[in-house]
């Protein structure tokens, strides 16, 4: 369970540039949530996002992971509760390192890593079955750079990174942006896979709006940098995308500028 | 020029230096490499190394001891450089310039003057240029454990958050690791090992000089770069890690040989300086003018001329 309590962040404050990226977010998760968002350019989606991960401290407010106040704990330390797969596929593994270091980097999140092995011939073995589940010929290739990759295979991967070991939480953040529609939707339905596989609680920012309808059990919409609509189960299932653009201009009064969105 | 026998009669000492100086080179290869740290605290933390060994053997401490406290002493100078930056925020390389300054002082304040010799017919030294086929074993063999040490140290979960941080330091956060801590005792590593070398060159040289390290840096990442390409070009992809670190070693060598050939065609000694820059500066830039070379504008502008009819 996440819980989010009055969440606020300002950038910049007091220069030309400020701006305030969070202003007041609240919301409860319960366990098996998946949560899609959606929201204009500069809504706060990615940054409420990044708040839960702790990417720098927020100004007040706090953050609830099961319980744990994880609002003072940095990054490294609260990746033990979270799984991350980000936007640019670059930025969720390691080029440089094998396949199965990654997949064994993953596996130890949360825990003290000291001088046992890095990756053991057991876990070898488990990592080829799983990759082979994956479909992507990458159980021959695991001692490979990740490099080597496309952004599909290496978003595939991160994807399994992040649920290698359960997170309470997985944080989607347009994981599927930076790809080709076909590999996109192969992504999206590997991540529809393990969440409802593992029963995850998920967020996920997108900018389809179709997929935001389509995925997961509840539907919020932000706008600067406030949760402005919130809709789950039977109700959300019945969302079109008309829907969805009627309500933006109902709450916020004024048209959804993210192009993107209004495109796919 | 000299006889060509003069030239063979030089080689020897060259791989024995070439074997001391790759112990630095590994060092080097650590933050360099691994981390993508360019740390100049080596420059400060090789003489260090070589003033304490030297000091502690003139006290009456055995030699291995003295290596020990070497490549401690190199230890807290990787530890000043990396609390400077992660948790001051001091940037990189000034952070090790820093550093590096800081030990010019320090290591006059260790030995009490600029230069402190040591006699290898008194003292039980490890390594001598008085005996150079006895130093290279010993070298070879110095190499040899530490290659095998690191081999199995970055194979470790605390090895992997390392190379993590240094590939790709977000992905690192993400998966729980602190990529400051990492940092911390990569730069610890590598300046024990730059310790542990200056212990070793002092002997050899029968001196601990306070200038013994300038230029450290640069020689160290010739011998990195050195070995990188050779290694490529003899075992190209089944270049594991543990060969990149020997070749690092095999590369400092093949640095002191070049070193010793352009000395007797007539280098004068002050300017071996000059051209380490200059041969660094060209491997720096060979990578970088191929892939430029691949993709030009001049070629392009060639293969998009009109031909005038």
């Amino acid at each position: 369970m996440l819980e989010l309590n009055d969440i606020r962040k300002t950038f910049n404050l007091g220069t030309i540039n400020e701006k305030r990226a969070l202003n007041g977010v609240s919301i409860k998760l319960e366990d098996g949530d998946f949560v899609t968002i959606i929201g204009g350019n500069g809504a706060g989606k990615s940054t409420m996002l990044n708040a839960i991960a702790g990417v720098w401290p927020v100004d007040s407010g706090s953050i609830t992971i099961n319980g744990v106040n994880v609002t003072g704990l940095p990054e490294y330390k609260r990746a033990r509760y979270l799984g991350r797969v980000f936007q640019d596929p670059m930025t969720g593994t390691a080029a440089t390192m094998e396949i199965q270091e990654n997949l064994a980097l993953a596996k130890r999140r949360g825990n003290k890593r000291m001088l046992s092995w890095g990756i053991t011939k057991k876990e070898k073995e488990e990592y080829h079955e799983l990759l082979k589940s994956l479909d992507l010929g990458l159980e021959d290739r695991m001692t490979s750079k990740v490099g080597l990759l496309s952004g599909g295979q290496r978003q595939a991967l991160t994807l399994l990174m992040a649920t290698l070991k359960k997170p309470e939480v997985l944080l989607l953040d347009e994981h599927t942006a930076a790809l080709d529609p076909k590999t996109a939707a192969k992504v999206l339905e590997l991540s529809d896979k393990i969440i409802s596989e593992e029963k995850l609680t998920a967020m996920m920012v997108t900018h389809n709006m179709n997929d935001a309808i389509i995925h997961g059990n509840r539907l919020i919409m932000m706008n600067d940098g406030k949760i402005i609509y919130d809709v789950r189960g039977e109700e959300k299932k019945k969302l079109t995308v008309p829907d969805l653009l009627n309500k933006f201009e109902e709450v916020s009064g004024g048209k959804l500028d993210n192009d993107r969105m209004l495109l796919s | 020029m000299k006889p060509i026998s003069a030239l063979f009669a030089a080689l020897p000492g060259s791989v024995a230096q070439g074997l001391i100086w790759g112990i630095l080179a590994i060092g080097v290869y650590i933050t360099y490499k691994i981390l993508d740290f360019a740390d100049l605290t080596v420059d400060g933390s090789v003489g260090t190394g070589g003033a304490v060994a030297v000091v502690l053997i003139l006290h009456g401490c055995p030699v291995p001891l003295a290596l020990v406290a070497a490549f401690f002493a190199g230890c807290i100078a990787g530890l000043i450089t990396g609390t400077l930056h992660t948790m001051l925020g001091i940037p990189g390389i000034l952070a090790g310039i820093l550093t590096q300054l800081a030990l010019y002082s320090l290591n006059l304040d260790i030995m009490g003057q600029a230069n402190t010799s040591i006699n290898v017919d008194k003292y039980p030294l490890i390594v001598s240029l008085r005996f150079i086929p006895s130093s290279i074993i010993k070298g070879a063999l110095f190499v040899a454990a530490i290659t095998a040490i690191l081999y199995w140290f970055f194979g470790t979960e605390q090895g992997f958050t390392i190379r993590a941080t240094g590939c790709n330091s977000n992905m690192a956060r993400a998966q729980g690791i602190s990529t400051d801590k990492a940092t911390v005792i990569a730069l610890i590593l590598s300046n024990g090992l730059v310790g542990l070398a200056g212990g070793l060159l002092a002997q050899y040289q029968g001196n601990a000089d306070v200038n013994m390290g300038r230029g450290a840096i640069v020689i160290g990442l010739a011998a990195v770069i050195i070995g990188e390409v050779i290694g490529d070009l003899i075992l190209g992809k089944h270049l594991n890690f543990s060969g990149k670190l020997l070749f690092t070693a095999v590369g400092a060598i093949i640095y002191f040989v070049v070193i010793q050939i352009v000395l007797w065609l007539g280098l004068s000694t002050q300017n071996t300086k000059l051209f380490s820059a200059i041969v660094v500066s060209v491997f720096l830039a060979i990578p970088y003018l191929r892939g430029k070379s691949k993709n030009s504008f001049k070629r392009a502008a060639k293969r998009g001329e009109i031909k005038d009819a």
